[in-house]
């Protein structure tokens, strides 16, 4: 049965030896690829995420191009070594289902308007996993699209939270993940903390939910300070002479 | 040295408010504040708060010179690759040859370089451009490079100074495109020594003190030749 | 597609008749190479390999299954490429194409011919069992010359692997059984001027490609010659003598990292 196995020493620490509310390492950097319009790599715990944004650029095939304004393009790939059991290249239904709902959430932020019949791809590729990819893929993401200069009204960011041994705790873990009683990845817009992504599976009552909920936005917050820090620290040096 | 001090901001900073500014490019407004939309650096010296990106695509604007590239010969015309989020269309009646029908690919084709003029850009951001002006025609011979859009200024100078300099010390013929394409034709040694100087003020254009940095390294690689 | 100005490819031949290259290298001189292990922890071995600003890593995962029929108490090796469309904004998304395959398989030559892995020790159960052997080549940053970076990076990464015998309950675990393997360099011809480790910029003009791969006596491994132009034979004279100079600092180079 999931909820078996003990996650949480009677110390109240957490397999990897968290507290309830604390986030793994994450280190992001910005600027990174030399091809790509806007490029970020990312790690998260376990996870190591690279992302290169290209655009705007003409959406092709013709068909697929909006006459209003710019389609965002995100597709969320894992390498064939970046899991215990090794996957199958190519983009399987979940990969399908996450660069859907990544596409989404970019999608509210993004001034597409001013791209009108445009594509921008943002190619996000999982090459470490170890829980949350989809939440460190959308993290990175937000700081390649504004590294490549696109303009948005605000840099999304992601976090997960859920349900373990009956407590609710930020940012799971692999074994968390997959042995924990829910899952709630959240992406928001934290200028004015509306939801661009939310998903939820395990079991939930109405109260965990909120506290679910209210974590995950709190997560999501100091995340975004990282962001904002690592584009500022790429680019402080242009001000400067060396 | 500027009385105001230089700094970056990235989307979603706030950088002021209606009341007491107007907002200018890179930025947007919601419920009375201005905000930066791109990451750029913050120029609030007028009356407007602007943030000029670091990167990007180029921006048309109807009468700016550009250099293009073309992708391939269609029945009306060609299209035109000018780092723009869409390639521009170039007219067969835009274009200062006689062109028979079915002829198109004789006069321009995939690759050729032409230093065009932005002619319209409509509403829905389909562009035009034109080559029927005395000072564009189809470039044959030199280099181009490429360099980010919102570095063109910089490289050009107030009134053309910075340019003007590159030209007098290198002896070579230069012309910058408002899309950041830049053509440079000279000997071999002249136009390498342009591409280092170009470089230099893409990678220090917002300091200070750069004219004179780069009038100095103009100057040694002068010296070095004697 | 990026459009290439033909005034582009005509600058680059100048340089190349006054036998100069657009960033200042010999013809036979490599770029920065620079070579890390040890990037992935899912995979039993990785390397990152970056040569000026390609950027190319590879994961070695392992599995147990069945042997081919006709080599029964032989594992199994397997390559595979991919030209994701994060490393390139000509790279499109969707199964491999040619470019793909032909990278994959000629790694995958350079590494099966040469016995660099002794698949004939990785056998658990003649007919039955074997360890099965992938390598997956992840394109990151496509600045020219994939197929050298994408081969160094294989050996790099199967250097530092190990078999997962303890996951399977096969005992403790232990390092991929490997010989000396053989050092690939690339070169490319255009406008009757050969050049080794193309940038991009030469790749996008390049008419003729020619892999060599050479081997610790001095001996030729695997070939390759790509696009659709020719060699004559003093080119290829030239050529191979330069991958047999390159050869050996590459293979000093790594070396120095797998701790050899």
């Amino acid at each position: 049965m999931k909820s078996d196995m003990v996650l949480i020493d009677d110390k109240g620490k957490r397999l990897d030896g968290r507290g309830f509310e604390d986030l793994r390492d994450i280190k992001i950097e910005a600027g990174v690829l030399h091809r790509a319009d806007g490029s970020c790599y990312l790690e998260w715990g376990g996870n190591k995420v690279f992302v290169a944004v290209y655009g705007p650029r003409e959406a092709i095939p013709r068909h697929i191009q909006n006459p209003l304004r710019a389609i965002v393009n995100a597709r969320y790939n894992m390498a064939a070594f970046s899991v215990e059991d090794r996957k199958r290249p190519g983009p399987d239904r979940r990969s399908r289902e996450i660069s859907k709902v990544i596409s989404e959430a970019l999608e509210k932020v993004v001034l597409t308007e001013q791209f009108p019949r445009a594509a921008i791809d943002v190619n996000i590729e999982v090459l470490d996993a170890e829980a949350g990819t989809r939440c460190a893929g959308l993290t990175a993401a937000g700081v390649a699209l504004a590294d490549a200069g696109i303009p948005m009204t605000d840099i999304p960011v992601a976090c997960a939270t859920g349900k373990i041994n009956g407590h609710v705790v930020l940012d799971l873990g692999k074994e968390e993940d997959n042995f924990g009683e829910a899952d709630l990845p959240i992406a928001i817009s934290p200028r004015t903390k509306e939801v661009l992504l939310l998903q939820m599976d395990g079991h939930l009552t109405l109260d965990e939910f909120n506290k679910a909920f209210d974590l995950a936005i709190k997560g999501c917050l100091s995340i975004s300070e990282l962001q904002k820090k690592a584009i500022l620290e790429k680019y402080k040096t242009v001000l400067e002479v060396e | 040295m500027a009385n105001e001090k230089r700094r970056i901001a990235y989307p979603s900073q706030i950088l002021g408010d209606t009341k007491s500014k107007r907002a200018g490019r890179g930025t947007f407004i919601e419920k009375d504040k201005i905000y930066a939309e791109k990451l750029g650096i913050v120029n609030s010296q007028t009356d407007y708060i602007n943030v000029v990106p670091l990167k990007g695509r180029y921006d048309p604007i109807v009468g700016d010179f550009v250099i293009g590239i073309v992708e391939e010969a269609l029945s009306s015309g060609w299209l035109v690759d000018i780092n723009a989020p869409s390639p521009a269309l170039l007219h067969v009646n835009e274009v200062p040859w006689n062109v028979e029908f079915g002829d198109n690919e004789k006069y321009l084709n995939h690759g050729d370089a032409i230093m065009a003029k932005i002619l319209q850009v409509d509403e829905s951001k389909k562009l035009q451009i034109t080559l029927n002006d005395r000072n564009l025609y189809k470039i044959k011979d030199g280099h181009i490079i490429d360099v980010e859009p919102s570095r063109v200024p910089r490289i050009i100078g107030k009134k053309g100074s910075m340019i003007a300099l590159i030209k007098k010390y290198t002896q070579c013929r230069i012309f910058v495109g408002q899309n950041g394409r830049i053509w440079i034709d000279g000997t071999i040694d002249s136009i390498d020594k342009v591409l280092r100087v170009i470089n230099k003020i893409e990678n220090e254009a917002v300091t200070f003190g750069l004219t004179d940095r780069v009038e100095e390294l103009l100057k040694k690689d002068a010296k070095d030749v004697r | 597609m990026t459009v290439v100005p033909i005034i582009k490819r005509d600058y680059i031949c100048r340089l190349a008749d006054q036998g100069k290259r657009i960033d200042g290298r010999k013809f036979d001189e490599f770029r920065n190479i620079e070579i890390t292990t040890n990037v992935v922890n899912k995979a039993e071995g990785s390397a990152r390999v970056k040569i000026g600003n390609t950027q190319v890593i590879v994961g070695i995962k392992m599995d147990v299954g069945e042997p081919y029929s006709d080599s029964p108490d032989s594992g199994v090796l397997t390559t595979a490429a991919e030209l994701i469309p994060l490393a390139s904004p000509d790279f499109e998304a969707g199964p491999p194409q040619a470019d793909a395959i032909e990278l994959a398989r000629v790694v995958d030559r350079g590494v099966r011919e040469s016995e660099v892995v002794e698949i004939n020790k990785l056998c658990i159960e003649p007919g039955e069992k074997v360890w099965i052997v992938f390598i997956d080549i992840h394109i990151i940053d496509y600045d020219g010359n994939l197929f050298d970076a994408a081969s160094l990076a294989s050996l790099a990464a199967l250097f530092t692997a190990t078999v997962p015998a303890k996951r399977f309950e096969l005992g403790e675990d232990y390092p991929l059984p490997l010989k000396e393997p053989p050092i690939s360099c690339t070169s490319v011809k255009f406008n009757n001027v050969v050049v080794m480790d193309p940038s991009l910029d030469e790749e996008q003009i390049a008419e003729a490609r020619l892999t060599v791969a050479t081997d610790t006596k001095g001996d030729i491994r695997a070939m390759q010659k790509g696009l659709n132009g020719s060699f004559t034979k003093d080119e290829i004279q030239k050529v191979i003598q330069a991958s047999l100079e390159n050869g050996k600092k590459l293979r000093e180079q790594l070396n120095k990292i797998i701790g050899k």
